[in-house]
C-alpha cells in the first residue's frame, strides 16, 4: 500500500522527477518482501527461534553434555533439575538435555533434506508436465493424481511398508508423499506462464528448451514454490517423527524426537517428562515453521494474507 | 447433475486401479523374498515353497496382480499370517472402530470449528479474532501423538476421570463406555481439522461479508443477525463443505498415530502392527481400505459441493 503511493507522483506531467526518485532508492520485488517480512513480528521471532534450533543442532557435539546414547541405569527417570542432567534421565539413565540436542540433529535434518528432495523431484517433474504439455503432461498427471488419491501419512506408511522401517526410508517417504505438491504448484505457473509475452520473445531469438524453463519459467515461479517449502517443512518434520514414533522411522536407539517420545509412553505414570519434553520440540520446531511460513506468504504475496 | 455424477464416478475406475496397483507392488517392493520374511529365517525350504505356491507368488506378476485383483473384487482378501484368519472380515470390524472415532472428530471439528470462524470474521482484528488466530496455528502444529500423551496423563492419570486406553473396559459392553473409551483419542484426532475448519471458515466469512448483497442486505435495513445468518453464514459456507471433505485425508492418517497413542483397536493399529509382524496381507487390506474409503469421501465431498452451490459447471 505504501509503495503504491510513493509511486504515485508518476502521473505527474514530467517523469523525470519519478524516474530519479526511484533511481535513487532502487528496490527488488525480494528487497520488498524481506522488509515486510520484517515487520511480522512473529515470523521474525518464529525465524530466530528457528535460527537458533539449527544452530544447536549443528554444534551438538560440542554443546550436548553427554553422549546421547551411554546408558546409566541407577540413574534412571530423573526428574528435571537433577545434578548433573538438567532435564533428567530417561528410562535407561540416559541424559535428557544431550538426546533432546541430537534428537534435533535429526529432525531438522530429516524435514529440511526430505523438502529439498520433494521440491526437486517435483519441480522436474511438474516442468515437463506443464512446458511439454500433451501426452507427458497427461501421463504424469494421472499418476499424481493416484498418489494424491492416498492420505498423506498413510501414503508415507505404505512406502515405509514396503521398503521397511528405519530412519532413511521414512525420509524417502515423507519426500515422495511431497512430490506432487510441488509439481502440480510449478505445472500451474508454467502452464500461466508458458503463453506469456516474455517467453515467447525468448523463443522468438531462439533460446533453448532448457534456457527458457530454467531462466524464464521457474525464476518466475520461484515464489510459490518458496511459500510451500516453508510450510512444508514442519509437516515433514511431524511426519517422520510420527513414522518414528510408529516405530516405522528411526529406530531405538537413535536420539530421535519421535523415538524418544514413543519410548517414553511406557513412563508416563512415573517420569512423563521423558515424552513430554520431545514432543514439545517437535511442536515448538513445527509452530515456528508455520508462523515463518505464513509470514513469507504474506511477505510475498500481501494479497494473500489471512 | 446426472451427467456430472456419472463422469465424476467414471473417473473414479483409473484411479482406483492405481491404487490397487500400488498396493500390490507394496509387497513385490518390498526387499529380500517376502514369504521368507513373512514364515521367519527358520522355516522349512517345504513351507516356504508351500505359502509361495498358496499366494500364487510363483506366477508372473501381471498374472499376480489379476488374481489379486480379482480375489480383492470377490471379497477374498487372503488370510493374514500372523493372526491366521481371514482379512476381510477382521479389517471390516476394526474399521468400524476406526468409523466411530473419525465421526467423532470429525463433529466435533465442525461444531467448534464452524462457529469460531464465523465469530473471528465478524470480529475481525479484535481480541478474540487474533487468540483465535493463534489457536489455530497453535492446533495444526501440534503433533496428535504428543497431544494425546498430554490427554492420558492430564485426564487419566492426574485427574482420574476418562480411560486412556482401549475400546471398552475389561468385562463391559455397554455404550456409555464406549463413549467414554472414546473422548480423549477424537479430542485428539479433532484438533486438528478444527483448526483448519475455523481457519477457513474465517476467511470464506470475510469475503462474502464484503459482497454487495450484504450491503445491500444492511441498507434495506435488516437487522445485523439476519444478515449475518441469514446471507453471510449461508454463502460462506459452501466452501467450508470441501475443506470439511478434505479434512478425510487428515483424520484418515491422524488416525493410525491416534489409534497408536491410546491402543484403540482400529484399522491404523492393525496395519501398523501388521507392518511391524511384516504380515502382508493384513498391510495391503488395511491400506486398501483406507484409500479407498478416502477416495469415495472426495467422490462424495465433490457430489455434495456440486449439489450444494448451483453455481458449479457440470460439464467440465
Amino acid at each position: 500500500m505504501e509503495r503504491e503511493i510513493e509511486l504515485r507522483p508518476g502521473k505527474t506531467s514530467d517523469a523525470r522527477p519519478v524516474e530519479s526518485k526511484l533511481a535513487g532508492r532502487p528496490r527488488s520485488l525480494t528487497h520488498d518482501a524481506l522488509r515486510r517480512l520484517w515487520r511480522d513480528r512473529a515470523a521474525v521471532v518464529s525465524a530466530a527461534f528457528l535460527l537458533f534450533m539449527i544452530i544447536i543442532s549443528l554444534s551438538a557435539p560440542l554443546i550436548a553434555p553427554m553422549d546421547p546414547t551411554v546408558t546409566d541405569l541407577p540413574n534412571r527417570l530423573l526428574p528435571i533439575g537433577s545434578p548433573g542432567h538438567l532435564l533428567g534421565t530417561d528410562e535407561l539413565g540416559r541424559d535428557m538435555l544431550s538426546r533432546l540436542i541430537w534428537g534435533g540433529r535429526v529432525s531438522l535434518l530429516v524435514g529440511f533434506i526430505a523438502v529439498l528432495v520433494a521440491m526437486s523431484a517435483g519441480v522436474v517433474v511438474g516442468l515437463l508436465a506443464g512446458y511439454f504439455g500433451g501426452w507427458v503432461d497427461s501421463v504424469i498427471m494421472r499418476l499424481i493424481d493416484i498418489l494424491m488419491a492416498f492420505p498423506s501419512l498413510l501414503l508415507a506408511i505404505a512406502v515405509v511398508a514396503s521398503l521397511g522401517p528405519g530412519l532413511t526410508n521414512a525420509m524417502l517417504a515423507v519426500s515422495i508423499v511431497g512430490i506432487p505438491y510441488y509439481a502440480r504448484i510449478v505445472r500451474g505457473s508454467v502452464l500461466s506462464l508458458r503463453n506469456q509475452e516474455f517467453v515467447q520473445a525468448a523463443r522468438v531469438i531462439g533460446a533453448s528448451d532448457l534456457r527458457i524453463i530454467v531462466y524464464h519459467i521457474l525464476a518466475n515461479s520461484l515464489a510459490p514454490l518458496i511459500v510451500a517449502a516453508t510450510l512444508d517443512v514442519g509437516w515433514m518434520i511431524m511426519a517422520a517423527a510420527g513414522l518414528s514414533f510408529l516405530g516405522l522411522g528411526a529406530q531405538p536407539p537413535t536420539a530421535e524426537w519421535g523415538v524418544m517420545l514413543s519410548a517414553g509412553r511406557q513412563q508416563i505414570r512415573n517420569a512423563p517428562h521423558i515424552s513430554i519434553l520431545p514432543g514439545l520440540m517437535i511442536f515448538l520446531v513445527v509452530l515456528a515453521l508455520n508462523f515463518l511460513g505464513d509470514g513469507v506468504r504474506d511477505a510475498m504475496d500481501p494479497r494473500l494474507r489471512q | 447433475m446426472t451427467r456430472y455424477v456419472v463422469q465424476r464416478v467414471l473417473s473414479l475406475i483409473p484411479v482406483l486401479i492405481g491404487v490397487t496397483l500400488l498396493v500390490f507392488l507394496i509387497m513385490q517392493l518390498a526387499p529380500g523374498d517376502p514369504v521368507k520374511i513373512m514364515l521367519g529365517p527358520r522355516a522349512s525350504e517345504e513351507a516356504v515353497n508351500q505359502l509361495r505356491r498358496d499366494m500364487g507368488l510363483d506366477q508372473p506378476m501381471h498374472i499376480q496382480y489379476l488374481r489379486w485383483l480379482g480375489g480383492v473384487l470377490r471379497g477374498d482378501w487372503g488370510r493374514s499370517i500372523q493372526l491366521k484368519r481371514e482379512v476381510l472380515p477382521y479389517l471390516a470390524g476394526r474399521f468400524q472402530n476406526s468409523a466411530y472415532l473419525m465421526v467423532l472428530a470429525l463433529s466435533a471439528a465442525c461444531l467448534v470449528g464452524v462457529p469460531a470462524g464465523i465469530v473471528s470474521a465478524i470480529r475481525q482484528y479484535s481480541l478474540g479474532d487474533r487468540v483465535a488466530m493463534v489457536l489455530v496455528l497453535v492446533g495444526f502444529s501440534t503433533p496428535v501423538f504428543w497431544l494425546g500423551i498430554i490427554l492420558q496423563i492430564v485426564f487419566g492419570l492426574m485427574l482420574g476421570i476418562l480411560p486412556v486406553s482401549g475400546i471398552q473396559s475389561p468385562g463391559q459392553t455397554g455404550t456409555l463406555d464406549l463413549i467414554l473409551h472414546l473422548i480423549l483419542p477424537s479430542a485428539t484426532l479433532a484438533t486438528g481439522p478444527m483448526a483448519i475448519i475455523a481457519r477457513m471458515t474465517r476467511s470464506s466469512m470475510l469475503e462474502v461479508i464484503r459482497q454487495d448483497y450484504i450491503r445491500t442486505a444492511r441498507a434495506k435495513g435488516l437487522r445485523e443477525r439476519l444478515v449475518i445468518s441469514r446471507h453471510g453464514v449461508r454463502n460462506a459456507l459452501i466452501p467450508v463443505v470441501t475443506v470439511i471433505g478434505l479434512q478425510a485425508g487428515y483424520l484418515l492418517g491422524g488416525d493410525i498415530l491416534v489409534e497408536m497413542v491410546f491402543s484403540y483397536p482400529g484399522i491404523g493399529l492393525a496395519m501398523v502392527t501388521g507392518i511391524l509382524a511384516r504380515d502382508f496381507p493384513i498391510v495391503q487390506g488395511a491400506i486398501l481400505m483406507v484409500a479407498s474409503s478416502y477416495v469415495l469421501v472426495n467422490l462424495i465431498t465433490d457430489l455434495a459441493y456440486a449439489y450444494i452451490d448451483p453455481r458449479i459447471h457440470y460439464g467440465t
